[in-house]
């Protein structure tokens, strides 16, 4: 084995080359952009961050489809959809400021780690100036962290949990889909309608903040008509099988379950429950209930007949009549042949939202945009009058507490409107208990 | 040079050069062009590049000298973030603590594991560890939720203590004031190429592993490594003990993994208990197979080769490939797309995995193994290596039966 010396010479060369490599980062500095991403040329481009593998594939293939007719309506193409119905006229139909729209898609796998991975890699290769879209909380919660640090704007997609706009809150964060306490808040008062106020309820959660919060939240509401909480058992998220958690909730003396899951974990517990031939029991000379705080669409159509009578809440549903709502089914029926779900509305309508917001501002800026959707108000999509709240950037419109349809017609005619909740009987005050100790702080536009 | 053979030594100088000039060699087209969709010079993959490279170097370390296959490596990589994000919320965002802290611990944590499962050997010494991985998951998952926000993952918030955060001190990850977020981009005849802070700090500490693991690959505690993978009982009946040498490659390559876990910590400033499961252990077996178990630069190649299917395969969808085909007429424009479509966007896991068949049905040695072939069909080796075969081995003996 040959040797080398370390002499003087070589010492000094290495050093110096070493040396050399440790500051080329720093000789050269750049900032010629005022802010994260500013686009210089004629096109802007927005990332859509969805789950396309794991429990909430379903619901963000429908996410991808919106955000692409979204981002069709705002270059002008097809019929326009809800900026038709829309209140605020900013948008023109020429993309965003007078730039063209593009858009990279990424895959969130339903987890908080890759999610963030996707986001960085469209912050940071593909120069995106705003993320949309998710279908976990978890996630939303992870990539707002990220986006508030990057510099951009994160308009969240659906995503549920108290914490989102609550302990978890950010400066560069909208939420437009409504949370656990607006669910909580209208569901009991139907829930005790239905099946009145001496019920002892049994929770399966999913183990992650929005199960967590919409448990809190709906134990909170129903206890306060009079119901009382059994036990709550958490279920991991990436459970297939609930079998070995449904059997004790027969022993338990419960007589409602209430399923806090979502997507492919929620098709799968309704499942077993109903195999287990819960819904045929009487308990305390009481027939057996199952309630679904958050529904969606993509759900129903995956339980099948299993959601039939079983109540929840949704955001929004392709059965409302008002003018924003027809005129996205139709232009999203026409393009993809299906009615779209609530996690897609939620997600075309935070982008026309984020555009409308750019155009107003007159600026790409996310402090701009910050500001310009900052308590703004607004109609004609879908919800009734809605406001973005400037206290901790939450949407504020009605609640939909929806019911599995007894004879549905067709695959989407799955789901009915039991009623549509006013907005007034779902607000509540910035510093709620279940909302508070997060802390806004001030808007990051990178610079 | 620092102890190390010529050969070596020149080695080593070409992975320096290649790790420093990853921001220029991963942009080979300019942007704005078709093929941009390709480059992955950006600063978030070119960091996980250098952070799984160390994971996988470590791997290789246990994995490729003594043969011991590991199922549980992840754990480590999840106690070392956990340490690092515990370290901002109580004392500052400065990463120097963190990784110590992310060091030690997931080398007791590998220490108490270790000790445990190498009472076994072969299949039961990896589901020993694929056990053990699976229960630091699901406790980081569901049990010790005040330690690791569960699923949510482990984020620093303003009311933490972080007793030595000054008005002054960077509000992200910084290593003494040098914040790791923070970039020079050079446009150079439309090339973009952005020099990251916290890249040349992953690699310049990639750097420093990858010679210690040289190191250790060439001393005699090494070539002890080797005797067990070779054979374990020769060696316990010449008399030697193997238990502590194995204990030792494994509790170093804990804290491989360890150190790669506070990086991923340090340049994003989360931690996740999906960190910790076993298809994230999954994930560097076959990183350390996939380039060529036991060589030194192969788990590093292994590792670049699946963080860039992950990233950069998974981000084209059908948009982009209508893009590239649009020339062609529309029938057969649609048709491509929809040959093309299983295997890109969601579909990366496949595409990854033909190749990875391929890869060990064709190249046992991994991508070491395809390189070497190469070069030798260039440089005419093999055929000499061939006839010198020839002339000094003896045949071999002749079947009879």
């Amino acid at each position: 084995m040959s040797k080398f010396n370390l002499n003087r010479r070589t010492l000094i060369k290495s050093g110096a080359a070493f040396g050399a490599g440790l500051a080329m980062p720093t000789i050269f500095t750049s900032s010629a952009f005022a802010y994260t991403n500013e686009p210089k040329g004629g096109t802007v481009t927005l990332g859509f961050n969805v789950p396309q593998t794991g429990p909430y594939a379903d619901e963000g293939m429908d996410e991808l489809r919106a955000q692409e007719l979204a981002v069709q309506h705002l270059n002008g193409e097809g019929d326009g959809g809800m900026m038709n119905t829309f209140s605020s006229k900013a948008l023109k139909g020429n993309g965003i400021l007078g730039k063209k729209v593009q858009f990279v898609t990424g895959d969130t796998q339903t987890k908080s780690d890759a999610a963030r991975a996707s986001a960085k890699s469209m912050i940071e290769k593909d120069g995106a100036v705003m993320i949309n879209g998710g279908s976990s909380s978890g996630v939303a919660v992870a990539v707002q962290g990220l986006c508030q640090e990057a510099g951009v704007i994160f308009m969240a997609g659906l995503t549920h949990s108290n914490d989102t706009t609550g302990k978890d809150k950010k400066a560069n964060g909208f939420r437009h889909f409504f949370n656990a306490y607006m669910s909580a808040a209208a569901l009991a008062p139907v829930l005790k309608a239905a099946y009145g106020d001496d019920r002892r309820a049994y929770h399966l959660t999913a183990d992650y903040t929005w199960g967590w919060t919409q448990q809190e939240s709906i134990a909170a509401a129903t206890e306060a008509v009079g119901w009382e909480t059994v036990n709550n058992v958490l279920t991991p998220l990436a459970s297939t099988d609930f079998s070995s958690y449904i059997a004790p909730v027969l022993n338990s003396g419960a007589d409602v379950l209430v399923l806090n899951h979502y997507g492919g974990n929620m098709v799968n517990s309704l499942t077993n429950a109903v195999q287990f031939g819960l819904r045929d029991k009487m308990v305390n000379g009481k027939q057996f209930e199952i309630v679904v705080p958050l529904y969606s669409e993509l759900m129903a159509a995956g339980a099948g007949e299993n959601v039939r009578g079983v109540i929840g809440s949704m955001n929004w549903n392709w059965q409302l009549q008002d003018e924003g709502s027809k005129a996205f089914v139709k232009s999203f029926g026409e393009k993809y042949g299906r009615p779209p779900s609530n996690s897609a509305h939620t997600c075309y309508v935070q982008t026309l939202l984020y555009a409308d917001a750019c155009e107003r501002a007159g600026t790409f800026n996310p402090c701009g945009v910050v500001e310009a959707l900052e308590g703004f108000e607004f109609d004609g999509m879908g919800n009734g009058p809605t406001l973005y709240r400037a206290d901790d950037h939450q949407c504020f419109k009605d609640v939909l507490v929806m019911k599995g349809k007894e004879n549905p017609t067709n695959e989407y005619d799955t789901l009915e409107i039991v009623e549509v909740t006013p907005r007034a009987q779902v607000e509540y005050a910035p510093d709620h208990p279940m909302f508070a100790g997060g802390d806004l702080g001030q808007c990051n536009s990178g610079a | 040079m620092l102890g190390l053979s010529k050969k070596d030594t020149s080695f080593l100088i070409a992975v320096i050069f290649l790790t420093l000039a990853t921001p220029i060699l991963l942009q080979p087209f300019p942007e704005g062009s078709a093929l941009a969709q390709f480059n992955a010079g950006y600063p978030d993959l070119m960091q996980r590049f250098a952070i799984y490279g160390i994971f996988a170097i470590g791997f290789n370390i246990l994995f490729g000298l003594t043969g011991y296959l590991s199922f549980g490596h992840a754990a480590f990589l999840g106690v070392g973030s956990y340490s690092v994000v515990w370290m901002y919320k109580l004392l500052s965002y400065n990463v120097v603590p963190g990784l110590i802290l992310a060091i030690i611990m997931s080398g007791l944590f590998a220490l108490l594991i270790g000790y445990i499962s190498l009472r076994r050997s072969g299949i039961y010494f990896s589901i020993l560890t694929l056990a053990f991985a699976q229960m630091s998951f699901n406790l980081a998952y569901s049990v010790l939720t005040p330690l690791t926000n569960g699923e949510t993952g482990l984020q620093v918030y303003t009311d933490d203590p972080q007793v030595l955060m000054d008005a002054a001190s960077p509000s992200s990850p910084h290593f003494f004031g040098i914040v790791m977020n923070e970039s020079s981009k050079i446009d150079v005849g439309g090339w973009l190429f952005t020099f990251n802070n916290g890249y040349y700090f992953c690699a310049i500490i990639a750097i420093v592993v990858f010679y210690l693991s040289m190191r250790i690959f060439r001393s005699p505690f090494g070539i002890m490594l080797r005797a067990i993978k070779t054979n374990q009982t020769r060696m316990n009946y010449t008399g030697l003990n193997p238990r502590p040498y194995t204990l030792a490659a494994f509790v170093i390559s804990g804290m491989y993994a360890g150190l790669a876990g506070g990086l991923l910590a340090s340049m994003d400033p989360l931690a996740g208990a999906e960190r910790m499961q076993w298809t994230a252990s999954g994930e560097v077996v076959l990183m350390t197979i996939l380039g060529g178990a036991g060589t030194l630069m192969g788990p590093i190649l292994g590792a670049g080769f699946i963080k860039y299917f992950e990233n950069i395969f998974s981000k084209i969808n059908d948009t982009v490939l209508h893009g590239w085909f649009s020339a062609l007429p529309d029938g057969l424009e649609d048709a491509i797309v929809f040959l093309f479509h299983p295997f890109i966007g969601k579909g990366w896991h496949l595409t990854l995995g033909l190749l990875f068949m391929l890869v060990v049905i064709f190249l046992p040695g991994g991508l070491i193994e395809g390189g070497t072939r190469i070069w030798n069909s260039v440089t005419g080796r093999n055929r000499k290596k061939k006839q010198d075969q020839g002339d000094h081995h003896p045949k071999p003996a002749a079947h009879v039966n």
